[in-house]
């Protein structure tokens, strides 16, 4: 068979993603149709920058989706290596395809004779299923402790502001070669980490439930048993692998990397929401809230928290993207994740090795990294644009 | 002023020997020992040659023992042998008279910063090397970086919501998103690499730690700048855009003074006091570029020995290596704030 040309990869690349595109254009569909009704979200729809950012971060989602959960959109395994196709550029055919093979690589081969752009669309999922929910711990880590420390002030502020400054003198990447190496994973210490880290969603939610229906006791307790109930199912299994029903485990070295980004995140989230809440609490809806009574964590949860949401959403999205980068840093260092993963970071490193000969087996992957974070960037700054407005 | 800096001096020291404890305490433990016990001896070592090795050597004494040694304000670990006295502040085995004639204490205080097991040489002079090979690095992105990116954002903030401020934003945000090893990677297969593409640069900058010239070192330092600068550019649109709405500027402009003389004369003072601080704050992040810069381009300054020393569990070279980068960003946030207070008049410590 003879090669693709550049044309033909690129229409077979854009027909790959067929899935995406549907999903793609229903959500927007969707969303302009009702974005009267759907807030902030809906608003993001009024800003070109915000719309741009939101599609590129929806399509790397959907793709990890579809992609990484249901293998809709690759072309191969990720691990199959087919014999003459070592580093082949894009466009190649399998030398003898078996019936029910797709006869090409469309973005060649790498250096292990793996489809490039499989691979790609893999490493897809593989941020998609830790950035955003590593994100989330840091909030609800930094947002438990910022809140106190910038309501109470005091010793507490001192020393949760030392820790904090503690964390981030260090240089992230000597923090996770110390972290995340065989060793230190033998000696049992980043599960403590998770142990520690992983318990503050629980407090958390178990706070907020406390503070708002404590004059409903019913209430109340119905929701702080379905929330510890859970919370602790969850924990036990993600952070100590002693999952009772024994459904719910964690590989190790996911774990791993989990804990040291959401280590990494928290103390500057603590910052943001220490700064905040030292702004909002002179305001006078809070000195009324204390004027009727309220309980300090009702107003830091129920009166401060809701209105730094603003500033603290679009950091959210600002962090996933850095999350992002800091989990190809890891992979850039071969750190954490199996050499054999697809994930955008391994794939940068290994094929920057031959870099100056064989140009496709790095790009693809930093290229995705880049869309996805420039995406998350965009979006960013649309809904700071747009929560400004009003 | 000398009270504030007093206390900052006192709360960085506290933070540095926090971190280093940290580290010491990370690279000490047990696993850790094993294995640089076995990459110093031979990979097929029992268990009770690992334990003898490692109490000859001083590494089975209690830790803050250990670490009081490291600093240098315990006496220095010394071993019996059929030999003689070895130790940790002089080589070879000795007599007993002869090792009190030796000095007892041997830590960072006293100038020692130990030996590395990864190089075979003394710790200080290596990262006295080494970080000199990065600071040449560093001052070129510095000197890329600042001016260009001050540029960006002034012009970018002056006339905010232009198509001017929406290009120059877009180009910050862009590099802001790339990380360096996304940018390196592209760079080098836009501009280096000899099977495509221009062949403008080398891929390398092996070459340039003897002699610096502008094909081999220009990737690597635009590849760190670029990081940066989107950033900085960003902060000083933001306060460029909100000086450029204040009072008196209107005023200055209604009294009829020319656009670039308000931008000029009356705007950038003020506007570029925000942006300061945050190239000061940079100096981790920029650390942190440096490693993956170097790495990539094979550059051995700081930061490719600082990946080296952790991979191979070189736990004096790695404190030491610590020790200064810890002390680079913790200086950098106390110069940043002394400095925010000379630029802002409107701020006092007290």
């Amino acid at each position: 068979m003879e090669p693709l040309s550049w044309s033909e990869i690129i229409l077979r690349i854009l027909g790959q993603f067929t899935p995406v595109w549907i999903a793609l254009i229903v959500t927007f569909v969707v969303s302009i149709l009702y974005k009267r009704r759907l807030g902030l979200y809906g608003k993001l729809f009024d800003s070109t920058i915000g719309m741009i950012g939101f599609a590129l971060v929806m399509f790397w989602v959907f793709t990890g989706v579809f992609g990484g959960l249901f293998n809709l959109i690759i072309t191969h395994d990720v691990l199959d290596q087919v014999s003459g196709m070592k580093n082949k550029v894009p466009g190649t055919p399998l030398p003898s395809p078996e019936d029910g093979v797709y006869e090409y690589y469309l973005l060649g081969g790498d250096n292990l004779a793996r489809d490039v752009f499989s691979r790609m669309v893999k490493g897809a999922w593989e941020v998609i299923k830790i950035a955003p929910f590593a994100t989330l711990f840091a909030f609800m880590v930094g947002i438990t402790l910022g809140l106190p420390a910038g309501y109470y002030g005091g010793k507490l502020d001192t020393f949760l502001s030392f820790l904090a400054n503690l964390i981030l003198a260090f240089p992230v990447i000597l923090l996770f070669y110390l972290l995340v190496t065989p060793e230190i994973v033998a000696t049992g210490i980043p599960v403590y980490m998770a142990g520690v880290l992983f318990i503050f969603p629980i407090v958390f939610l178990v706070i907020l439930y406390n503070s708002r229906f404590y004059t409903q006791p019913a209430k109340r307790n119905l929701y702080i048993a379905i929330t510890l109930v859970i919370g602790l199912w969850l924990y036990l299994g993600i952070a100590w692998d002693a999952d009772p029903l024994g459904l719910i485990s964690f590989p190790p070295n996911l774990l791993v990397v989990f804990v040291s980004v959401v280590f990494v995140n928290s103390p500057t989230v603590f910052r943001i929401v220490r700064g905040l809440t030292l702004d909002i609490k002179t305001r006078d809806y809070v000195a009324a809230a204390q004027t009727r009574g309220e309980g300090p964590w009702y107003i830091m949860l129920w009166e401060i928290l809701p209105n730094a949401r603003g500033p603290l959403i679009v950091d959210f999205c600002l962090r996933i993207g850095y999350t992002t980068i800091l989990l190809g840093t890891l992979g850039f260092f071969g750190l954490g994740l199996s050499p054999e993963s697809p994930d955008w970071g391994s794939t940068i490193n290994e094929g920057r090795k031959l870099l100056t000969i064989y140009l496709h087996p790095a790009l693809p992957p930093a290229f995705a990294l880049l869309t996805l974070v420039l995406g998350l960037n965009l979006l960013a700054d649309g809904l700071r644009e747009e929560s400004l407005r009003d | 002023m000398g009270l504030f800096i007093l206390r900052r001096l006192g709360v960085m020291l506290l933070t540095a020997l926090c971190l280093t404890f940290i580290v010491f305490f990370l690279t000490n433990l047990f696993p850790n020992l094993e294995k640089l016990a076995k990459t110093e001896g031979n990979f097929r070592m029992s268990d009770e040659a690992v334990i003898s090795y490692l109490t000859r050597e001083g590494h089975m004494q209690p830790l803050p023992v250990k670490y009081g040694q490291w600093l240098g304000v315990v006496p220095g670990f010394t071993f019996e042998t059929d030999d003689g006295i070895t130790g940790q502040c002089f080589d070879g085995a000795l007599t007993a008279e002869q090792v009190a004639e030796q000095r007892r204490y041997c830590g960072i205080l006293q100038g020692d910063w130990g030996f590395s097991t990864r190089f075979k040489d003394e710790v200080g002079p290596i990262i006295g090397e080494r970080l000199s090979l990065t600071g040449i690095l560093m001052f070129w992105v510095m000197l890329l970086m600042v001016p260009s990116a001050l540029i960006l954002g002034v012009l970018a903030g002056m006339r905010e919501g232009s198509r001017t401020d929406r290009a120059l934003s877009t180009v910050a945000i862009t590099t802001t998103a790339t990380p360096e090893y996304v940018s390196g990677v592209v760079l080098i297969a836009v501009f280096a690499s000899s099977a495509v593409g221009l062949r403008w640069f080398k891929g390398t900058a092996t070459g340039a730690m003897e002699n610096p010239t502008f094909e081999n070192f220009f990737l690597p330092v635009l590849t760190i700048a670029l990081y940066g600068m989107g950033y900085i550019a960003r902060m000083t649109r933001a306060s460029m855009a909100e000086v450029m709405t204040a009072q008196y500027i209107r005023t200055a402009r209604l009294k009829g003074v020319s656009f670039p003389n308000i931008v000029m004369k009356h705007a950038l003072r003020n506007a570029l006091i925000a942006p300061f601080t945050v190239i000061m704050l940079q100096f981790p992040w920029l650390l942190n570029g440096v490693v993956i810069v170097e790495t990539l381009f094979n550059y051995k300054g700081f930061g490719w020995t600082l990946v080296e020393a952790a991979s191979n569990n070189d736990i004096e070279l790695l404190l030491g290596v610590s020790v200064v980068s810890v002390f680079v960003v913790l200086i950098t946030q106390l110069i940043s704030d002394i400095g925010y207070v000379y630029l802002n008049p409107r701020i006092s410590v007290s």
